[in-house]
């Protein structure tokens, strides 16, 4: 077939997008989770600031992804770091409220058990609130990921390379050959990351909580 | 020893504890009991500093606990609270030794302060130890919340009602193991429950406490006998009642046999004739069969009878009834409530088995008091 042709021609250049695309999702959402998880921790400490926080979030989620690029196109011009930029904004929102939540609802009585034993601050975060809410940060992680995987490829128009580079050009020049060496991998990359990420998540549960998981 | 002086607490304008003063001795089990709302959680949480009380000072030792520290204090001080206070993700072991591991004891130390305690409840350690909370049944949860309350070997052992949630078999038997425990260890506990039945079974001393204030603090005993407020009978009622002598009491217990009956073909003239004869105002009329068919009074036979006639037409079937099983209560709330003034009482085939009057009852209280009375 011609694809099978096309792409046997390609692997070389094929591979090495690809590892570009896993590069820029591992960077945007490994930012993503430094920025994210600590804002929501200290969101859960200030519950009055959570709401407008999230709701400010959730509306730069909202803003299509071609318009932020194009700002990002305006602000920092052609590049790796302008695409980051923009992916990791992206990959915010869904580990912040997922941290957030996760950890309001841990149950009152955890807390209030903890703190009654005497742990300090820091020892009921790290020793019962960050693991209760664990499932629930390492889900947000999971969507996050898989955001960014299919967000990356737009990412290309403004030069950041991977999987988008080939889906433009097919797009520009109206070979199918080009669009779907960009789309195919960039899918299963999508579904890669939610099955590791899965696989991920089983492993740091602890089995007492994996029931009711 | 814990010594409460002149405490309050308010949260805005409500005030949930007035000005409260007590001492517990050390070694002392001591329930804290009361209706919802009383304050008791709020006392047993200004103990250990969960709460800070807005006036007054909570000694320890002799210690006021707000020049401690928080964290600290804590850790000196076992806390139990419902079920749900195990981390679900920590095992046994974990959960146990948490509080020796906060105060830095080693890995061996913890190990066998794990192994000992699981012991003390007959839990094995290879069976239990590397269990999560989710895979124990809810009393053996609750067993591993009260060890880990003991592990680092507090003095003094705060339980919030550790055993409101469990079913009635396993409360009783961690309640034993609770008592065992305390006098094994000589442990102080400060106790909450709303439980009547579990204070009075391991209390040393009773708190009742109500809208915040102290209203009796007294033994079990004591307060069984002397309920120092209607609110504290009402919970010793509720939750001792069986066991009480009033309870056992039945309506046939008050009533008087000797009753005036008549069928209720009886002619008018007659039934007048019957009641001035015995100087009484009204009779009780029965069917051919001898069942209850109600009363008639000897007004009704003035106003609408007619002489001639039988008194079938005059009968009143709403006089108040009981049961000669039913409970003396029952009887009394009837006879006190109603207009006539008495009740009759039905055996359970409804025919009469007697009356309950004012003085009928008076009689049988005197009797239970004093023994046969001559009238």
């Amino acid at each position: 077939m011609r694809m099978i042709a096309f792409f046997s021609k390609n692997t070389e250049a094929m591979l090495a997008s690809i590892g570009r695309h896993i590069a820029l999702v591992l960077i945007a959402v490994g930012l993503g989770m430094a920025i994210a998880i600590p804002l929501g921790v200290l969101l859960t400490r200030h519950k009055r600031a959570a709401k407008p926080v999230l709701a400010l979030a959730g509306t730069v989620q909202t803003i299509p992804g071609l318009v932020m690029l194009g700002f990002a196109l305006i602000f920092m011009g052609i590049g790796t770091l302008p695409a980051l930029a923009v992916l990791t904004i992206y990959s915010i929102l869904p580990i912040l409220r997922n941290t957030y939540t996760g950890i309001i609802e841990v149950q009152p009585a955890y807390k209030d058990a903890a703190k009654g034993i005497g742990m300090t601050k820091s020892q009921v975060l790290f020793k019962v609130e960050l693991p209760l809410a664990l499932p629930a940060i390492v889900s947000g992680i999971r969507i996050s990921a898989v955001y960014i995987v299919s967000w990356a490829t737009l990412a290309g128009m403004i030069g950041a390379g991977g999987l988008g580079d080939w889906i433009w050009t097919g797009l520009a020049t109206y070979n199918t050959d080009y669009i779907l060496a960009g789309a195919i991998p960039s899918a299963i990359l999508a579904f890669a990351f939610s099955a590791f990420i899965g696989f991920l998540q089983k492993l740091l549960t602890p089995r007492g909580l994996r029931r009711n998981a | 020893m814990i010594e409460f002086r002149n405490v309050t607490k308010r949260y805005g304008p409500n005030t949930v504890l007035h000005d409260l003063s007590f001492t517990i001795k050390t070694g002392e089990f001591v329930v804290l009991i009361g209706p919802s709302g009383c304050g008791k959680t709020t006392t047993l949480r200004t103990i250990n500093r969960l709460i800070e009380p807005k006036a007054g000072t909570v000694f320890i030792d002799g210690k006021d606990v707000t020049k401690q520290d928080a964290v600290k204090l804590r850790r000196k001080i076992g806390y139990v609270i419902q079920q749900i206070g195990l981390f679900p993700n920590m095992t046994v072991h974990q959960n146990i030794s948490v509080v020796p591991k906060l105060l830095g004891y080693s890995k061996e130390e913890c190990d066998k302060i794990v192994h000992d305690l699981l012991a003390l409840v007959d839990m094995p350690y290879e069976e239990n130890a590397h269990k999560y909370p989710s895979e124990l049944s809810g009393g053996q949860q609750q067993r591993i919340g009260v060890l880990r309350a003991l592990a680092a070997s507090p003095p003094i052992v705060l339980m919030d009602e550790p055993f409101g949630a469990l079913d009635p078999v396993t409360r009783d038997s961690l309640q034993e193991e609770v008592k065992r425990i305390q006098k094994k260890l000589k442990k102080t506990i400060v106790f909450v429950t709303h439980d009547m039945d579990e204070a009075l079974r391991l209390a040393d001393t009773i708190i009742f406490m109500d809208k915040g204030r102290i209203v009796q603090m007294a033994s079990a005993e004591e307060m069984l006998q002397h309920p120092a407020s209607p609110v504290i009978k009402s919970f010793m009622g509720k939750h001792v009642g069986h066991e009480s002598p009033a309870a056992i009491l039945l309506a046939e217990d008050f009533m008087k046999k000797k009753v005036y009956k008549v069928y209720k073909n009886t002619k008018t003239l007659e039934s007048i004739e019957m009641m001035s004869k015995r100087e009484i105002n009204s009779l009780v009329v029965i069917d051919d069969d001898e069942t209850y068919l109600g009363t008639v009074s000897i007004e009704d036979i003035k106003t609408r009878g007619r002489a001639g006639r039988s008194i079938a037409e005059l009968i009143n079937p709403d006089t108040m009834t009981v049961g000669r099983k039913d409970d003396a209560k029952e009887a009394l709330d009837k006879l006190l409530s109603s207009t006539s003034n008495y009740v009759v009482v039905l055996n359970d085939n409804r025919t009469v088995a007697g009356i309950i009057t004012r003085t009928s009852t008076a009689k049988a209280m005197g009797e239970a008091l004093w023994g046969d009375l001559s009238a």
